[in-house]
């Protein structure tokens, strides 16, 4: 799934990235805790998640995750951004609750980390 | 090629600055071609063991050394110790702050990770006398991603 697709499913806002919105991410992970995010299958996936700080960029580097999505509308700080901007890590933003963003990759035959759904 | 060798200072509790070490690691890892399952690995077991040291110790060092067929990482401080090291590598546990846990860290995953995905792993740490960690990360083997 193109993440220019995700941020319809999800009626979502880029934060950063219009430039990589043709990136293709095959499964996807929720997480507000960064060592779960490690202990898992991440490589590539996009991750949903409510925390908005530097760590979770770095986390997400260390990961290989290939983009980053806010929920609740949230958006991060612009030291956040600055730190995604120079990896060329996505972020997108959506309005919706995790629950409800991830019933809605889901709907779109996304998989979890572990390919499994 | 003989071995490349740095370390890296660790201060406790900067969480703005905490685990630019370890990116540093990965992106050395990466322009010397190495296999990108053992960097990210390795880098996932430098991310946790320097995300210990600025939670629980005090100042420590994330020190590395690069062979053509190994990677070795050292991570140290001078903070509290481990009371239990055996619990300490359980699933699940954590003594993590509340404050950590805001940032998203007290997974309980930290030193099971770092398990997970070192070749070898020795924790030495008692009471009162900090902690240090070496893993070894082998370059002939794809390493667990699961």
């Amino acid at each position: 799934m193109k993440l220019s697709e995700i941020v319809v499913a999800l009626e979502a806002t880029v934060v950063y990235g219009n430039e990589h919105l043709d990136k293709e991410v095959t499964t996807c992970g929720a997480s507000d805790l960064m060592s779960d995010i490690l202990a898992g299958l991440s490589e590539g996936c996009i991750l949903l998640t409510g925390l908005t700080t530097v760590q979770v960029i770095r986390t997400a580097m260390v990961a290989g995750v290939g983009a980053i999505v806010f929920v609740r509308g949230k958006t991060p700080p612009r030291e956040v951004i600055d730190l995604a901007k120079a990896q060329e890590l996505p972020l997108i933003s959506s309005p919706y609750s995790m629950f409800v963003s991830c019933g809605r990759l889901h709907a779109c035959n996304m998989t979890g980390l572990d390919g499994r759904r | 090629m003989g071995a490349l060798k740095k370390s890296y200072y660790i201060k406790s509790r900067d969480f703005i600055r905490a685990g630019e070490a370890s990116i540093k690691i990965q992106t050395l890892l990466k322009s010397l071609n190495f296999d990108p399952k053992l960097i990210r690995r390795v880098a996932i077991c430098g991310y946790e063991g320097e995300m210990n040291v600025v939670m629980h110790g005090g100042d420590g060092s994330l020190s590395f050394a690069i062979l053509p067929d190994e990677v070795i990482l050292e991570i140290s401080d001078d903070g509290p110790g481990i009371d239990n090291i055996d619990k300490a590598m359980q699933k699940g546990f954590s003594t993590a702050s509340d404050e950590h846990r805001e940032m998203g860290f007290g997974a309980g995953m930290g030193l099971p990770n770092m398990k997970k995905n070192a070749d070898d792993i020795i924790v030495e740490s008692e009471p009162g006398n900090g902690t240090r960690v070496r893993m070894v990360f082998l370059n002939n083997k794809g390493g667990d991603d699961g």
